[in-house]
C-alpha cells in the first residue's frame, strides 16, 4: 500500500517537473512548480525528513512561486499582448535535456552504487548530540556542527536582497516597496484579518520546538514572511521604507548576531563557531530567533521587491 | 469498541476520498469558473473535513485532536478565501474593468 503511495507520487512529481519543461505558457509553469514544490515535500516526509519537507513546502511551494509570480506579472506587463515568450532555440532546448537526463543519470548511479548499508554519519551526530543540549539532530548538524554553512546560507539571503535593491532607481532610493493592490477585495482584507495570529503562533513554536522537534528559523521565518506580506497585501500596513535603520539593523541582527557568537568561540570555547558546552542551547536558540526575525524580513522584502515609492522627506 | 471506532474511521474516511474525487472530477468536467469552484470548495470543505472527523478516534491526545480540527478550519478559511477572491477577479474581467 505504502509502495503504491510512493509510486504515485514518484510518478507524479515525473510528469510535473515534464509539465513545468514544457509548458509553453510562464504562469501556467510556475504554478505547476507551486504544485510540485509541494509535493516535493510530501516525497520528503515519506521518506522521514520532516525538517526538510517543511522547508521545502514553504520554500519551494510558497515565497518561491510568490516571488516567481510577481516577476512573471512585471514581465507580462513589458509585453506586447499575444507574444508568446518561451520559445527556446531548439538546439538549446537539446542540449539542456540531454543535460539535464545525464545529470539525472549520474545522480541515480551514485545513489544505487552506495554501499549497503550506506555510510552515515548519524551515529557519531546522535552520540555527540548531549553536548549540544538539543534535541533535534538537524538542528544540532545546523547550527552546531556545521555552522559554518547555516550561516554562509543566512548571508546569502541577505546578498540577494541586496541585488533586488539594486535595481532601485536612484530617485526612489531608500522608498518604500508598493505591494498593496488599488482596491483590496474584502475576502483578502478579512483573511489578513484572521491569519496572522495564527501564523505568528506557528512561527514562534516552530522556532522554539525547532531544538528538539522538526522546525527551525527557515520554516519559521518564511511562514512569517507569509504572514507580513499578507497584510502589506491588503494595505494593511505599508511596507517599510528601505533607508529605516531600524529594518536594517533587524535584517543584520541574525547574521551578525551569529558572527559575534561565532567570533567569541576563539576565545571561550576554542574555536570559530564553537559554543562553551553549558551555554549551548542558550545560545543556540537566542542565535535561532534573531535569524528567524532577519529571515522573515529577508524573504518578505525580497517578494516585495525594490522600492517603487520616493523617500518621505 | 475499538472496532466500532475502526468501522467509523473507514466510513468516514472513505467519504471523505470519495468527495475529492467527485471534487476532482468536478473541476476536470465543468464548463466554467464558478461551477469549477463550486465542485472544488465541496471537496475542500467536506471533504476533508469528514477525513479529519474519521480520523480523530484514532488520535492519542487531546491535543492531537485539537490540531486535527485546527488544520480543518485553517484550510476552510484558505479554500473559502481562495475561492472568493478568484470569483471576484472573473466578476471584474467580466464587467470589463
Amino acid at each position: 500500500m505504502n509502495l503504491l503511495l510512493d509510486l504515485a507520487l514518484v510518478a507524479w512529481l515525473v510528469v510535473l517537473a515534464l509539465h513545468v519543461a514544457r509548458t509553453g505558457d510562464d504562469r501556467n509553469a510556475i504554478v505547476a512548480f507551486i504544485a510540485f514544490g509541494l509535493l516535493l515535500g510530501l516525497a520528503w516526509t515519506r521518506l522521514g525528513a520532516v525538517d526538510v519537507a517543511l522547508t521545502e513546502a514553504a520554500i519551494g511551494g510558497g515565497i518561491t512561486g510568490l516571488l516567481l509570480l510577481r516577476a512573471e506579472a512585471h514581465l507580462r506587463r513589458g509585453r506586447p499582448v499575444g507574444s508568446t515568450a518561451r520559445q527556446g532555440k531548439s538546439v538549446t532546448t537539446i542540449v539542456a535535456a540531454l543535460t539535464s537526463i545525464a545529470v539525472a543519470l549520474d545522480l541515480g548511479f551514485a545513489v544505487l552504487a552506495f554501499p549497503s548499508p550506506a555510510p552515515t554519519l548519524a551515529p557519531p551526530a546522535l552520540a555527540a548530540i548531549d553536548a549540544t543540549g538539543l534535541g533535534n539532530p538537524v538542528t544540532a548538524v545546523l547550527l552546531a556542527y556545521r555552522a559554518l554553512d547555516t550561516l554562509l546560507e543566512k548571508v546569502v539571503v541577505l546578498l540577494a536582497l541586496l541585488g533586488v535593491w539594486a535595481l532601485t532607481p536612484d530617485h526612489l532610493w531608500g522608498g518604500a516597496p508598493e505591494l498593496k493592490e488599488a482596491n483590496p477585495p474584502q475576502p483578502l482584507l478579512y483573511l489578513a484579518r484572521m491569519l496572522p495570529p495564527f501564523g505568528v503562533l506557528i512561527a514562534v513554536y516552530m522556532v522554539w520546538v525547532g531544538a528538539d522537534a522538526p522546525g527551525g528559523t527557515f520554516q519559521a521565518g518564511s511562514i512569517l514572511a507569509a504572514m507580513w506580506l499578507l497584510v502589506m497585501l491588503a494595505g494593511l500596513s505599508p511596507a517599510p521604507e528601505t533607508r529605516s535603520l531600524m529594518l536594517r539593523l533587524l535584517l543584520v541582527g541574525g547574521p551578525a548576531l551569529f558572527f559575534a557568537i561565532g567570533f567569541l568561540g576563539f576565545a571561550v570555547a576554542g574555536g570559530f563557531l564553537a559554543y562553551p558546552e553549558p551555554l549551548a542551547k542558550a545560545l543556540i536558540v537566542g542565535i535561532e530567533a534573531a535569524l528567524t526575525v532577519a529571515i522573515a524580513l529577508a524573504l518578505g522584502l525580497l517578494v516585495a521587491g525594490p522600492a517603487n515609492r520616493a523617500p518621505a522627506p | 469498541m475499538s472496532a466500532l471506532a475502526d468501522l467509523f474511521t473507514l466510513v468516514m474516511v472513505a467519504g471523505g476520498a470519495l468527495l475529492f474525487l467527485a471534487g476532482t472530477l468536478g473541476l476536470l468536467r465543468f464548463p466554467d469558473t464558478l461551477s469549477r469552484l463550486h465542485a472544488l470548495s465541496k471537496a475542500d470543505n467536506l471533504g476533508l473535513g469528514l477525513i479529519v472527523l474519521g480520523l480523530l478516534p484514532q488520535v492519542g491526545s487531546i491535543a492531537g485532536g485539537l490540531k486535527l480540527v485546527c488544520v480543518w478550519l485553517l484550510a476552510q478559511l484558505s479554500a473559502a478565501t481562495a475561492s472568493q477572491l478568484i470569483a471576484g477577479a472573473l466578476h471584474r474581467r467580466k464587467s470589463g474593468q
